[in-house]
This record gives C-alpha cells, sequence and structure tokens, in this order.
C-alpha cells in the first residue's frame, strides 16, 4: 500500500478500500522501521497525525464532500511552521522551539484534509546541497546508504524514496527542492515564485525562496501542487491571479507541438557522461511524442552561480538576524553580569554550524558599505541579465530543459570541506530562481557507471507552470512505457523494510 | 584577488554578532580568498547601463487594510522565551545607549 | 567659565538639523494587523510579524502609506513616483527582527518646506526650513531596566521587554542643515517642530503627543565661525519631548559647543541625551566609529508606486494649513493678537473654533474655553479637551444665556455639572433644579423681606447711597439660590427704593 503513487492511495481511500488512518499508521511502521538507516525524519507527530488520519474518515463517512488528496499523508521541510510541531530548520538555534502559529502551506495542508506526518531533516537553514548540513546529522539516500541524499530538502525527498510518505513539502532557494529529487529519483516542482505563500516558511533568501510540492510521480505533485499554491494577503510577494491548471496539464501530458528549449549552457563540461546520455535520451523520447526540440542560449547562466552566493548570503544575513536568544530558540552564556550582546554572540556561536556561519559572514561583507555595489550591487544586475536571457529563451521555446545537476548523488563526507565544489551542485537549478521562473525534476533514469537516479529538468515562464507539467507527464508515461515500471521499484531494499 | 585578513573577518563576525575563535577566523578568512575570487565574477558584467533587480516580480503597491486583527495571546507570544517575568521577556543587561 | 548666549552668537553661527519621528495614529500597525491602542498589557499586542518569530513576513498598512503621503503634499514635498522599503541591520533587543524596516536612497516624500513666523528685535520674520526627505518606518518595543538604582540602562541587572509598541508605523520628517538662523536658532527650532504638531494635528495622522512620545524630536546642532563656510561638527541630541525643549536643548548645544571650541577642544560627532531637569545634555553613543547599517532593499516587500490620481485625490483632501488657517480665524473673529495666542498656547482654538460652528458667539465661545473651563482644568490638573465636555455643550450653554434661560452664574454651575459627569447641560439642568427666577412678583416679595430684614442699609439706599444696595441685592440672590438675574434684581430694588433712575 505504501508503495502506491498518492494518486493511487487518495482513489482507494474514496472507494473505502482503505482507511485514512490505516493509510497513516502503515507509513508511520514504515518510518519506525527504516528512518533509523534513512534519518529523513527529525520529528514524528504520530498522535497528531492519527487524529487527523481520524478526522478524515469520519468526514468521509458523514459525507462530506472531500478534497482530492484527504487522507493521503505527507511529509513536511522542517524549515515551515506547524502549530505547536518543533520546528528547527536543521539548527541548534531552534532546537525545542514549538511555533505558536501555522505557516499558510500547513494551513492549506489541513484544509485540503493532507495527514501531515511530521518534519523531515534538511540542510541547516536550507543552506546546502547534501544535508549533511543538518545539526541533528545527515539524511541517507534511500538509493545507497552511504551517499547523500541531496539538499536542502534531502529529508523530503529521501522519505519520498524511502516509502515513508507518498507526498512532501519542500523549499526551493536554489535547487533545494529539484536536486534533491534527481538524486533521489523522485519528482520535485519549485513553482513560480508567489505561487506558493512563503508565510510561515522560515526565510534564507527572501527573494529566492519558494516552497513547492515533492511526490514519486508529476501527477501527484501537480495534485499536492494545487492543494498549497494560491494567493495570500500575508505573503506581500504573493501573485494575485489563479493557480495555473496544473493537475489538467499532468494529466493530458499533451507536448504536440510545443517547443522544447535545450539550454546550450546547461549541457557540457562538467556534467558526467551518464547524466548526458539520459538527458539525450529523453529529449529523443519528447521528440517522439510530438515535440520540436530547439537549442537556446543562455549566456550569462555561468555568472549565476556567483550572483547566487551574494544575493542568498545577503539577504540571509539579515533574516538570520532574528536568532539571538531574546525572544525564542537556544540561549547561551546568560550568567550573572553577562550582557545581552554578549550571549547573542555567544549563543550565535554555539547555534549556528560552519556553513550558516560563513553564509551570514559572506553577505555581511557583500552588504557592508564601500563592497556593496561591488558585490550585492553587480549581482542583481547579473540576475537582471539571467532574467533577460530567460525572456529571450522564452521567446523561441515554450519550456526550457536541462539535466537537473551535473552528477549523481556523490559519498557522503565527500565534498563537505570543499565549498566551491559543494556549490557547483546548483548550477542548473540556481538560474530558475535569479529569474523566478518555475522549474521541475523528474527521474530519466539511473546512470549506467554508477547506477543512481538521474534528473531531468524542465523550466517554464512565470506562471506557465503548466506547461513543464504537460511536459513532465508526457517524458513521464514515456519513461515507464520503456521501462515497464517505475524508476523506484528498482531501488534496493532497506535493511528494516520488508 | 580579494582577500579578507583574519582581522576582516573578526570585524564582519562582530557586526554579524557572532563570537569566533582565532582558528575559525583563521580557516574563515583563507576559505574567502577562494570564495571571493568566484564570487566577484559578477563584475564581469555588471556594467553601469545594467539594471539591477532586487526581486524576480514586478508587483507594486500591494497594501493592506488598516484593520486590526487578534494578537497572539500574551501566553503565545511568550511560549518561546527562554526567560520572562512579569509577562514580559526577560533578557540580559543591555550595554549601550539609552 | 561659563559662555554668554549673546558671547557664543556674536562670534559663532549655528548650524540646525531636525529631525522628526512622528508615530501615526492608524488602528494597526505598520506592517502586521495587531492593535496600536497606547497603554495596553504587556506583549498584549503582539503576533508572529511583529515578534520576528522565525517565517513571518511584513504587510504593509495602506493608511500609513496614505497618512505619509499626506504628510508630504502638507509640507510641499514632492511624492516620489517610485519609492521602497530598506532594511537597516542593527542588533538591539527592543528590535525583534534587528533589521529595522525602513527606507534608504528610495524615500517617498522629498524636497518640501516649511515655513515658520518668529518674533524677532525687527519684529515678525518668517524663516524657511527645508524638508530633505520625509520617510516610512516602524517603531520599536519598550525595555524596562531591572535592577540598577534608577531604573536606567546603566547599573540594571537584566531587563524586560514589551513588544506592544514594535511596529508601530512611524515617519521620520528630516530637514536639510538649517543655517542663516543666527541667534534665533532656538526659536526657529521650536516653531518649526511647533508647526509641524499643528500640521501633523490638522491633518488627522497622529495624536502628536510629545509627551507621550508620538512625536519626538532629534535636534542636531553644529557651529561655525561667522564669516566660515566650514561646517561644524555636529551633535545629536535626541528625544527631545516638548516644544520648550527644543529650544532648550538647541541653545544649550550652542553655548556647549562654543565652550569646547574657545577652549580649543574638539566637538564629538556623538548621540547625547536631553536631560528635562538640567536643560542640559549628556553624551550617549559616539558615532566617530560609523555604524555599518547594510542598507538594502527589504525583498519581503514590494515597491510603492503611488499614481498621480491617488496623490491627487489625497492632495484633496488636505485642510487648510494651520497657519493659514489660523490667520482667517482671527480676521474672522476680530480677535487682539494677544488673545489669539492665548488660545493657541492653550490649545483650544480647535474647541473655540467648533463652539463657533455651533453657533456660539466667537467671544462667548472663547470666554468660556480660555476662563472658567481653563480654571477647573488647572484646578483638577486634567487637560482642557479630557474634561468632558464639549464644544457642543458649551455652545448650547451659551445659547441657554443668550435666550435668558441662564445667567452667567447658573451657567457656571452647568459647566461643572457637566464636568463633574451629571450628563449634558440639559440633564445638569433638570437634575440640578436650576433655573432663572424672572417672575417679578416673587422677587418683589424677596425685595421686601430684604429691606425688612435690613431697614438701615434700606434707608442708605433710600437717601441715595446706592453702593449699599449690594448688601440686599446679596441677601435676595442668597435666598432665590442665585436663580434670579442680578441686573433684573437690582434694577427692581432700586426703583422700589426710589433710585430708579439709575
Ligand atoms: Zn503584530
Amino acid at each position: 500500500m505504501i508503495r502506491n503513487s498518492a494518486s493511487e492511495m487518495a482513489s482507494k481511500l474514496a472507494s473505502g478500500e482503505i482507511t485514512s488512518v490505516e493509510l497513516t499508521q502503515a507509513h508511520l511502521d514504515r518510518i519506525q522501521a527504516v528512518d533509523t538507516d534513512v534519518h529523513a525524519f527529525l520529528y514524528v507527530d504520530t498522535e497528531g497525525a492519527l487524529t487527523q488520519a481520524a478526522a478524515v474518515d469520519a468526514k468521509r463517512k458523514s459525507g462530506e464532500k472531500l478534497s482530492p488528496l484527504a487522507g493521503v499523508p505527507l511529509a513536511l521541510k522542517d524549515v515551515m511552521t506547524q502549530k505547536g510541531i518543533p520546528t528547527t530548520c536543521g539548527s541548534k538555534i531552534l532546537e525545542g522551539w514549538r511555533p505558536p502559529y501555522d505557516s499558510t502551506v500547513v494551513t492549506n495542508l489541513k484544509k485540503n484534509d493532507i495527514v501531515i506526518l511530521g518534519k523531515t531533516n534538511m540542510d541547516e537553514f536550507a543552506m546546502g546541497s547534501s544535508t549533511e548540513n543538518s545539526a541533528y546529522g545527515p539524511t541517507h539516500n534511500p538509493w545507497d546508504l552511504t551517499r547523500i541524499p541531496g539538499g536542502s530538502g534531502g529529508g523530503s525527498a529521501a522519505s519520498l524514496a524511502a516509502f515513508e510518505a507518498p507526498l512532501a513539502i519542500g523549499t526551493d532557494t536554489g535547487g533545494s527542492i529539484r536536486q534533491p529529487a534527481a538524486v533521489t529519483g523522485t519528482v520535485g516542482v519549485k513553482p513560480t515564485y508567489g505561487g506558493v505563500s512563503r508565510f510561515g516558511l522560515v526565510a534564507f533568501s527572501s527573494s529566492l525562496d519558494q516552497a513547492g510540492p515533492c511526490a514519486r510521480t508529476v501527477l501527484d505533485a501537480a495534485l499536492l501542487h494545487e492543494a498549497i499554491a494560491g494567493h495570500d494577503p500575508k505573503d506581500s510577494t504573493s501573485i494575485n491571479a489563479p493557480v495555473p491548471a496544473v493537475v489538467a496539464a499532468a494529466k493530458s501530458g499533451d507536448v504536440k507541438g510545443m517547443k522544447i528549449g535545450v539550454v546550450k549552457e546547461l549541457n557540457g563540461d562538467g556534467y558526467q557522461p551518464g547524466v548526458r546520455k539520459r538527458f539525450e535520451e529523453s529529449l529523443e523520447l519528447l521528440a517522439a511524442a510530438g515535440a520540436e526540440i530547439v537549442e537556446v542560449s543562455a549566456p550569462n547562466f555561468e555568472y549565476a552561480l556567483a550572483a547566487y552566493y551574494l544575493i542568498a548570503p545577503s539577504e540571509c544575513s539579515s533574516n538570520l538576524a532574528r536568532f539571538d536568544a531574546m525572544r525564542y530558540g537556544l540561549r547561551v552564556g546568560d550568567s550573572d553580569g553577562a550582557s545581552a550582546e554578549s550571549v547573542m554572540n555567544l549563543t550565535r556561536e554555539v547555534g549556528f554550524g560552519r556553513e550558516v556561519k560563513r553564509r551570514i559572514i559572506l553577505g555581511t561583507y557583500a552588504l557592508s558599505s564601500g563592497y556593496y555595489d561591488a558585490y550585492y550591487g553587480s549581482a542583481q544586475k547579473v540576475r537582471t541579465l539571467i532574467t533577460q536571457d530567460f525572456n529571450k529563451a522564452f521567446e523561441i521555446a515554450d519550456v526550457l530543459v536541462s539535466p537537473t545537476c551535473p552528477t549523481t548523488a556523490f559519498k557522503i563526507g565527500e565534498k563537505a570541506n570543499d565549498p566551491l565544489a559543494m556549490y557547483l551542485n546548483d548550477i542548473a537549478t540556481i538560474p530558475v530562481n535569479m529569474a523566478g521562473i518555475g522549474g521541475m525534476s523528474l527521474p530519466s533514469g539511473v546512470a549506467d557507471e554508477d547506477g543512481l537516479p538521474v534528473g531531468f529538468q524542465i523550466m517554464s515562464p512565470v506562471m506557465k507552470d503548466e506547461r513543464m507539467y504537460s511536459v513532465g507527464a508526457s517524458l513521464e508515461a514515456a519513461l515507464l512505457s520503456k521501462w515497464g515500471a517505475p524508476l523506484l521499484s528498482k531501488i534496493p531494499a532497506l535493511a528494516g523494510g520488508q | 584577488m580579494t582577500s579578507l585578513s583574519r582581522d576582516d573577518v573578526a570585524k564582519l563576525a562582530g557586526l554579524a554578532r557572532i563570537e569566533m575563535s582565532d582558528e575559525e577566523l583563521v580557516a574563515l578568512s583563507n576559505e574567502f580568498t577562494v570564495i571571493l575570487d568566484a564570487v566577484a565574477r559578477v563584475q564581469e558584467v555588471a556594467s553601469a547601463d545594467v539594471e539591477a533587480t532586487s526581486h524576480p516580480l514586478p508587483l507594486r503597491n500591494v497594501f493592506r487594510p488598516d484593520v486590526v486583527a487578534p494578537s497572539l495571546t500574551p501566553a503565545e507570544a511568550l511560549s518561546g522565551a527562554p526567560a520572562q517575568e512579569e509577562q514580559r521577556f526577560r533578557v540580559p543587561q543591555i550595554l549601550g545607549e539609552e | 567659565m561659563t559662555l554668554t548666549y549673546d558671547d557664543v552668537v556674536a562670534k559663532y553661527e549655528p548650524v540646525l538639523g531636525l529631525e522628526v519621528h512622528v508615530e501615526l495614529n492608524t488602528h494597526s500597525k505598520m506592517f502586521c494587523s495587531c492593535s496600536t491602542i497606547f497603554g495596553a498589557e504587556p506583549n498584549t499586542q503582539t503576533c508572529p510579524v511583529c515578534l520576528a518569530l522565525p517565517g513571518a513576513l511584513p504587510t504593509v498598512n495602506e493608511k500609513a502609506i496614505e497618512s505619509t503621503i499626506k504628510i508630504g503634499l502638507a509640507l510641499n514635498c514632492s511624492i516620489a513616483p517610485f519609492s521602497r522599503f530598506a532594511r537597516k541591520n542593527y542588533f538591539y533587543p527592543d528590535m525583534p527582527k534587528n533589521f529595522q524596516i525602513s527606507q534608504y536612497d528610495e524615500p517617498i516624500c522629498v524636497n518640501g518646506y516649511v515655513d515658520v513666523e518668529i518674533e524677532t528685535d525687527e519684529g515678525p520674520q518668517t524663516f524657511r526650513i527645508e524638508v530633505e526627505r520625509v520617510h516610512m518606518e516602524e517603531d520599536t518595543g519598550k525595555s524596562l531596566h531591572v535592577g540598577g538604582a534608577t531604573g536606567r540602562i546603566h547599573g540594571a541587572e537584566y531587563s524586560l521587554l514589551d513588544y506592544n509598541r514594535a511596529g508601530i508605523p512611524l515617519v521620520e520628517i528630516v530637514t536639510k542643515i538649517v543655517p542663516g538662523t543666527g541667534k534665533y536658532a532656538p526659536e526657529v527650532a521650536r516653531a518649526y517642530v511647533a508647526e509641524l504638531r499643528d500640521i501633523l494635528r490638522s491633518l488627522g495622522v497622529s495624536d502628536v503627543k510629545m509627551e507621550q512620545g508620538s512625536l519626538r524630536c532629534d535636534a542636531n546642532v553644529s557651529l561655525r565661525l561667522i564669516g566660515s563656510d566650514v561646517l561644524g561638527t555636529r551633535s545629536e541630541t535626541k528625544n527631545v519631548n516638548s516644544l520648550r525643549s527644543v529650544e532648550r536643548a538647541v541653545r544649550g548645544e550652542m553655548i556647549r559647543h562654543a565652550e569646547l571650541l574657545n577652549n580649543g577642544e574638539r566637538v564629538v560627532q556623538e548621540t547625547r541625551h536631553f536631560q528635562e531637569d538640567t536643560g542640559l545634555t549628556r553624551s550617549g553613543r559616539s558615532k566617530e566609529q560609523a555604524e555599518d547599517y547594510r542598507y538594502f532593499p527589504e525583498p519581503d516587500l514590494v515597491p510603492v508606486a503611488p499614481d498621480a490620481a491617488w496623490i491627487e485625490t489625497l492632495r484633496a483632501s488636505l485642510p487648510e494649513r494651520p497657519s493659514i488657517h489660523r490667520k482667517r480665524l482671527q480676521e474672522q473673529w476680530s480677535v487682539p493678537d494677544k488673545e489669539m495666542s492665548a488660545m493657541i498656547n492653550a490649545d483650544v482654538l480647535d474647541v473655540v473654533e467648533a463652539t463657533v460652528a455651533l453657533g456660539a458667539d466667537p467671544a462667548k465661545a472663547r470666554g468660556w474655553w480660555l476662563g472658567e473651563i481653563s480654571r477647573i482644568s488647572n484646578e483638577k490638573d486634567v487637560a482642557i479637551k479630557e474634561l468632558g465636555i464639549s464644544a457642543a455643550d458649551v455652545a448650547e450653554i451659551v445659547a441657554l444665556v443668550n435666550a435668558g434661560e441662564l445667567t452667567d452664574k447658573l451657567a457656571r454651575q452647568v459647566v461643572e455639572g457637566v464636568i463633574a459627569g451629571e450628563g449634558k447641560p440639559a440633564e445638569v439642568i433638570a437634575a440640578r433644579g436650576i433655573k432663572v427666577v424672572n417672575d417679578d412678583s416673587e422677587l418683589m416679595a424677596a425685595i421686601e423681606r430684604a429691606c425688612a430684614a435690613q431697614p438701615e442699609t434700606a434707608q442708605k439706599v433710600r437717601d441715595g447711597h446706592v453702593p449699599a444696595a449690594g448688601a440686599l441685592i446679596g441677601a435676595i440672590m442668597k435666598e432665590t439660590k442665585g436663580q434670579a438675574d442680578a441686573a433684573r434684581v437690582r434694577e427692581l430694588l432700586l426703583g422700589h427704593l426710589g433710585q430708579g433712575s439709575n
């Protein structure tokens, strides 16, 4: 039952074949069995999930009209507030903090009767590409427990691949939904910036952060997308327009006559051969399905990484200033005679991990007087150039595509001491965040050389998210008929699992 | 090549309110030499005629009506407080100006 | 050796700069929907946004933007077609986000001016204060320092924070430097703040209560040698909380700077705190090491770009400028200058105007508010406008006196009753049984009784010694409990005693 897609689970719930309590319990049992190895979860809300599931079952029994995903369980990235449930963002500085309010995403999940199982592991404050930066230890990739599950949302992606949850919420600042999806063989979508409310998403980089759906199929992602998206007056940057019809697009999966642009700069040196091979194969399948493949150029993408590593640290240096030991969270050094300033200094020393401190200092520098124009100011100009590149490319193509990441999952610890090498993981995902457009990663197979999953990225213009769902669903169907079974059916069994 | 000395990093750490050991300051100073070289590439294309984008959406004038909504209860507001007294957040002595 | 003020201005030319912070009187906060009511229990007006809980996001109060644009228009500013919020980053426990949402290089209003008139040796003179910018920001929470001797921050063992005020909308009005005021600098500074206060009040955008901190002034002062064009180092005196203090602070700083300069010492660029008791300033934080606020555009908010139609609608809603309004009233009412100043100083101009608007004669209305009501206000030590008597009450009382239904003396009783909370004038009159005795036969009977009781006095009056009638009138008034019209009593009494021609 746990190996079904969310939509399959939803129809079984609707037909009365299973109850939400049974389904939820099955997932809780699975978590119990395998999470010691995977470590996808930081907190499992057994009681809350079962209570919510029972309530959905009762509503269904009383004949109430329910939303499409009602009763289906979900894993929530620990960067989203949920009232009364610990929210750590993978950081020591928030250990034990229970928010007194729900994020808008959680409000929407509850409205849709989606059962929240618990909170998933992540790189501290979403800064990282491997989940190794979590203060609570790394998450392991279910394909190979010695490897990283991607990051920052490694916990959400791993929970899907390990069948601990059929749906998850991620957040994506530079690839934190799409890169983990790619390396775990799952689907992850970063909607258009402003498509899903950021209220209650603990900010890393406000102008880049976007929450989105993680799932095992394109349709499941679309169903979750529609459940969480929409205008929110509590987020001034939320778009006041109808949610793109992504479910309809995922159901039709029609690419006939669509122009698919291959971004020349995101498919060359530095990309693992197995990654490139799966990418070329996917293009052929899309062409066979009736799409026209064209090449586009985005000359400024090569500056995206540099600009990202100025903009995100700058914004985070300010966003993370609130963690000061005064109103909530960790407090260190509050001895007799200590000053507020020294308590702040000590708490932030102990409470933040190395990567977080590195980025705060970098951002503090990039914003400081005398350097602002050279760094933050210049990075913002690069942002304009990248957006212009996208605009030109979208004049030629309906969607753009690339491999999601240059490589498959690397070993835990392999790049831990080389920040620049780590940053390179996000080279293909970052431009999407810079321009605020939509991006999806879905599995395109495993690399021949290591048997690990490879991701295929689709990018769509602002508020045209339905386009990536059409292309994603088409490719997914073509691959499924080629493979005969979903990619995840090939995943090695976990010791604790059946 | 841009670089940050140990003292530069110490000054930034002060601004960012993070206590750092000498070892950490030196390590960061070394890392920054590499990182800053990489990020400084933005200057290659950031010419004066390019406008800055601070935000991906061209939204304007997003306002909320001046209407009061319920606040948190004081108990909720103070629920995460490391220390509290008289329904207020208790914090260590504040040095500096009045 | 202490310099006299005359010594200072003989040698130095003061250069002023004034920053005024105004708390807007919106119902909800600048960036969240918490209430702004003053004086609530601690931390009852807080939410995830104004406590800076992780994940919370600001939203902009539309009324605050409108108020700011109105202020800009009233101060003759240009309204920027595009302006943005920026984060001002610095750590302080009373500021939950450890950055303040403010505006930096893109404020909403720029380049305005205010003209103020002050009395100089050569008669009234107008000074133009140029306004550099008007921008929006948010207030901080309040800290209570525990331990220490005086509740002050120094020596305190710990502090207690209340975030009810955190996020209250603030507008900052910054002048350009103001040269050329010479020895009148302190008066000009005061007049500017007073004029600003009147303008803000007329706009209805703030309570402008300096004592409650809803209007706060920072005064920047520097001196340069007369004839020199090199600006001196400035000091910034914070939170000067009354008009009188503005004047005193500027004068005090001018003298302090001059003493330092005369002694060959350096003026330190620093923040100073005004001491209400001594009129002196005390050194605060040195600004030698300039704070690096790392301003950058607030990514959680979108730009404010008011269109011309919106601005014109707001412009059309502006009231008459207070100084012009005052001049017009003075002419309409034919009030002498001295009386006009008295009304302004007593802060009753608006209620007098309202009373007149309800039909009262200007002189009568003024008389009540400046006279009896001011007297009671002083006696009770309660602000006139908090006494509980309205313009409508006074207008009603004036009308009753005009109709002969109240005497002045009875009217005072009614005023007293209204202030005592006994109700509206009609209710007070009914409850206290106040009525004018104007039945002549009843009065004649009382007159006869009084004359009979004091035959000698009555005889004196008959003999032509009219002033003696006072004692008889007093007795009659006492007998009628003050409800008789004293003039009518006098007329009847004198007639009765053969002195009718007087
Ligand atoms: Zn609030």
